[in-house]
């Protein structure tokens, strides 16, 4: 290893005591294992109410086991109210988004990885950090408590679009308290990844590791870099829109309820307000978002593939400027969510030619993998599968995102589970998938031990088919104008969709059974698996360099000397290795590469 | 061409500019858990932070704004507001505390670490924390004033604009105030290094060109 010692001195010392060491710890190691884990209780919250979902449109008039104890009201009997429907539809979106696919792939694994990967032995503000941390996870505890007060969560989607989040209880069940403390869970959200960008733009910028050029950064640097580019601005945005909600909801203002408007037989005492603002306010957040939910993932993608594949991607410059174009084209593109709304035609046109655009740099991307994957050796394990599951996800629902890009097909599918089919494959699962990836290529480093992989196989393939089950038919009900949103289908034309919709469900429950297995291997593996050595995926970024798990301060006291780009694979090492060590030692540097 | 180890590691040991990518990481606590200069000369993260902090800043205003322009579009309920006489002085105070903060800024000698202690005149500092705290406490004036006329955040869509609007850069002050404190703490313990220094002076201007930004916003919107 080719590093300098470093003064003993650290950002903080060494934590003493269990509540400053697993609690409220400075040390980004532990606070992105915070973030993994509250990641992991998200999901799996998420995943048993879509399960609840899922039985409620196959068997619209069973009994859910259990839902009926939880809540007697919004299931008498265990069968399931149309309003108890739209809050579970609501709490399970907004978990996933927020505390799922904003949290795992960029909060968890940048804070972990981000400060390793560049050379520096923690973040530059710890105590902001765990700050973020603590607040994100305040922001769950308010979110989740709108299930115990009052008559429930909201039930406005995880969009909560006005009028109906803002006019309080006469909308409905958790219109008032639980469309308050939404907001204000989200509120609270914004402000814990605006902490989170505080530390990770500096770390790139200025903790870089000597040698550790622009050029030298790993993919998924740069994928943490320009995610909390994009998080800096769209919470910064998303915060003050629900700021102006909960006035609207307890201090009597107007910002985004009409005048005359009457719910439910009931005057609503509000008068000029904009429900298009809110709208506006929120697109411009919410398609940002997308992009931070889905480049981390791209980052781990292309980190893990070039791992396996034993050579560098055809080529770093391109990946890394399609991402950038991605996230700088990613805000002229939100009108395309509001197409529906009554926008101007010209409006519309737009914002859809921008939105077609950014699927250029997005195809470039996926043909760079496509590409580099050709006639490759790929080492096949169980991250590699899931970069592989990614990009299959990616591509699948990337291509029906050509035919949303038009308004004029749009209007026509909007409303229905073509577009459900479509955000899940592009967004959830293939983020997902990137997450799986991420934690089979990391969680030696970070826990010191093996998962296991045949384990870990079976997990991708039930999973894989299992994604497919569920989201590939949502186009065909989409086609056959399957209304989405809707609780029960009773319409004619929606009667005999039924038996898909119970195929979904079945899906759903074996799918979302397979991700016990993973649950199982996790934690299974943290106490009995086979001992992780220092590089056993033969990586050539720094977070290889050190043992697993990583010392206190990254390096044990030294500062590495990074002296080789991220991506030294395929290469006539003299060692007798097909690769070389960032931090390796220029008289060692390849000689010839093995393989055009 | 191979580099020279020797070269490399006499190199990270000089101190010396140029930053990231280029020297080893700094570190923010001193050896003798006093004040510690920048040895490795990188340039310490708070001088980005504090531009990533802004632009947060920055967006959240731009969206209120935005928000004002189409609310003010889209009802017929909108009507003007007289803004209270006071904001003027308070705008005069707050650039006057900018004023004072980087006096304290440009007279501030950091400690050396070779016994040298930081030098500065501390009254700047306070004037600029009193100063601070009369602008706040004059918002506050501005909002009863404007209450006993009767003009409260819910009477209309203006004033709940103006409320919302200064109530959230008062809060920003506040901040500011609290940054500044934390300043007074580390002068009195001769830890206070130039960077922090100049994080919380960047803060406290920006804060002024943001009120000066508000109140042309305010003035003609409102």
């Amino acid at each position: 290893m080719h590093n300098m010692p470093a003064d003993p001195t650290l950002h903080h010392a060494p934590p003493q005591g269990f509540i400053r060491k697993y609690v409220f710890s400075l040390d980004h190691k532990v606070i992105g294992k915070q973030y993994y884990g509250l990641g992991l209780l998200a999901v799996f919250t998420g995943m048993v109410l879509s399960w609840i979902m899922r039985i409620h449109l196959g068997w619209t008039n069973a009994p859910v086991p259990g839902v009926g104890f939880f809540t007697p009201v919004g299931a008498p009997g265990g069968v399931i109210t149309p309003e108890l429907y739209l809050q579970i539809m609501t709490m399970h979106a907004t978990l996933m988004v927020f505390f799922v696919l904003t949290v795992a792939p960029f909060a968890a694994y940048g804070n972990f990885f981000l400060p390793i990967q560049v050379g520096a032995e923690d973040m530059p503000f710890p105590h902001f950090n765990m700050l973020s941390f603590w607040v994100t996870f305040v922001a769950f505890c308010v979110l989740v408590s709108s299930f115990f007060v009052g008559d429930g969560p909201t039930l406005a989607g995880w969009t909560a679009y006005a009028p109906l989040s803002a006019v309080g209880s006469a909308a409905g069940p958790g219109q008032g308290t639980g469309q308050v403390l939404w907001a204000a869970a989200i509120g609270i959200f914004c402000i814990g990844q605006l902490l989170g960008s505080l530390n990770f733009i500096p770390t790139t910028l200025d903790l870089r590791a000597k040698g550790m050029t622009f050029s030298r950064m790993p993919y998924t640097v740069w994928a943490w870099f320009i995610t909390s580019l994009m998080g800096l601005t769209a919470f910064a945005v998303l915060m003050p829109a629900c700021v102006l909600l909960i006035l609207d909801h307890v201090a009597g203002t107007s910002f985004f309820v009409a005048s005359n408007l009457v719910i439910n037989d009931q005057l609503v005492p509000h008068a000029g307000g904009s429900t298009l603002l809110w709208q506006h306010l929120f697109w411009f957040f919410g398609h940002p978002e997308v992009y931070i939910a889905i480049v981390p993932g791209m980052g781990i993608v292309s980190h893990v593939l070039s791992t396996n594949l034993r050579r560098p991607l055809l080529s770093y410059k391109v990946i890394i400027g399609s991402i950038l174009t991605i996230a700088f084209l990613s805000y002229m593109v939100y009108g395309h969510h509001m197409f529906v709304s009554g926008m101007n035609p010209a409006s519309s046109l737009a914002f859809s030619f921008p939105t077609l655009i950014i699927t250029i740099p997005a195809t470039i991307i996926v043909l760079i993998w496509l590409g580099s994957i050709y006639k490759s050796r790929l080492r096949i394990n169980s991250a590699s599968l899931f970069a592989l599951g990614f990009i299959s996800m990616f591509i699948s629902g990337g291509i029906s995102g050509f035919f949303l890009a038009q308004p004029t097909i749009d209007i026509m599918l909007h409303a229905t589970y073509f577009v459900v089919g479509h955000f899940h494959l592009v967004m959830a699962v293939a983020a997902i998938f990137g997450i799986f990836a991420g934690t089979y290529f990391w969680y030696p480093k970070m826990f010191g031990r093996m998962l296991d992989e045949r384990l870990g196989k079976l997990h991708f393939w039930l999973t894989f088919v299992g994604a497919y089950c569920i989201f590939m038919p949502f186009h065909y009900l989409g086609f056959a104008a399957n209304v989405r949103r809707y609780q029960a289908f009773v319409d004619d034309y929606t009667i005999h969709l039924i038996p898909v919709h119970r195929f979904i469900t079945v899906a759903a429950l074996v799918t979302g059974a397979a991700q016990f297995i993973f649950f199982y291997n996790i934690i299974h593996s943290r106490f009995w698996g086979k001992p992780a050595p220092d590089n056993p995926w033969e990586g050539t970024s720094l977070e290889w360099t050190i043992p697993s798990p990583p010392p206190f301060d990254n390096f044990g006291g030294k500062h590495p000397i990074v002296t080789h780009d991220a991506y030294q694979y395929g290469v006539d090492a003299p060692n007798g290795k097909d690769y070389v060590m960032q931090d390796a030692p220029e008289d060692i540097a390849p000689r010839a590469p093995a393989e055009s | 061409m191979p580099v020279d180890v020797n070269e490399i590691e006499k190199s990270v040991s000089t101190p010396r500019l140029g930053g990231s990518g280029h020297d080893r990481p700094p570190r923010m606590n001193a050896n003798d858990g006093r004040l510690r200069a920048l040895q490795d000369g990188s340039p310490p993260p708070g001088s980005t932070a504090i531009w990533v902090g802004i632009a947060a800043i920055t967006m959240t205003f731009a969206a209120l704004t935005s928000a004002l322009v189409v609310r003010q579009g889209s009802g017929m309920d909108w009507q003007r507001l007289a803004l209270p006489n006071i904001l003027f002085l308070n705008t005069l105070v707050l650039l006057v505390s900018s004023v004072t903060l980087e006096l304290f800024r440009r007279d501030f000698l950091p400690a050396t670490g070779n016994g040298v202690t930081s030098h500065a005149n501390g009254l700047w500092l306070y004037a600029t924390l009193a100063l601070g705290l009369v602008f706040v406490g004059g918002q506050y004036v501005a909002w009863k004033q404007l209450q006993g006329e009767g003009v409260y955040l819910a009477s209309n869509p203006s004033s709940s604009f103006f409320y919302l609007l200064t109530a959230a850069h008062a809060l920003h002050v506040l901040g500011g105030l609290g940054g500044l404190l934390y300043i007074v703490t580390k002068l009195q313990r001769t830890t206070l290094r130039k960077s922090t220094l100049d994080v919380a002076t960047k803060y406290w201007h920006f804060m002024d060109v943001l009120w000066v930004y508000l109140l042309v916003l305010l003035w003609a919107k409102l």
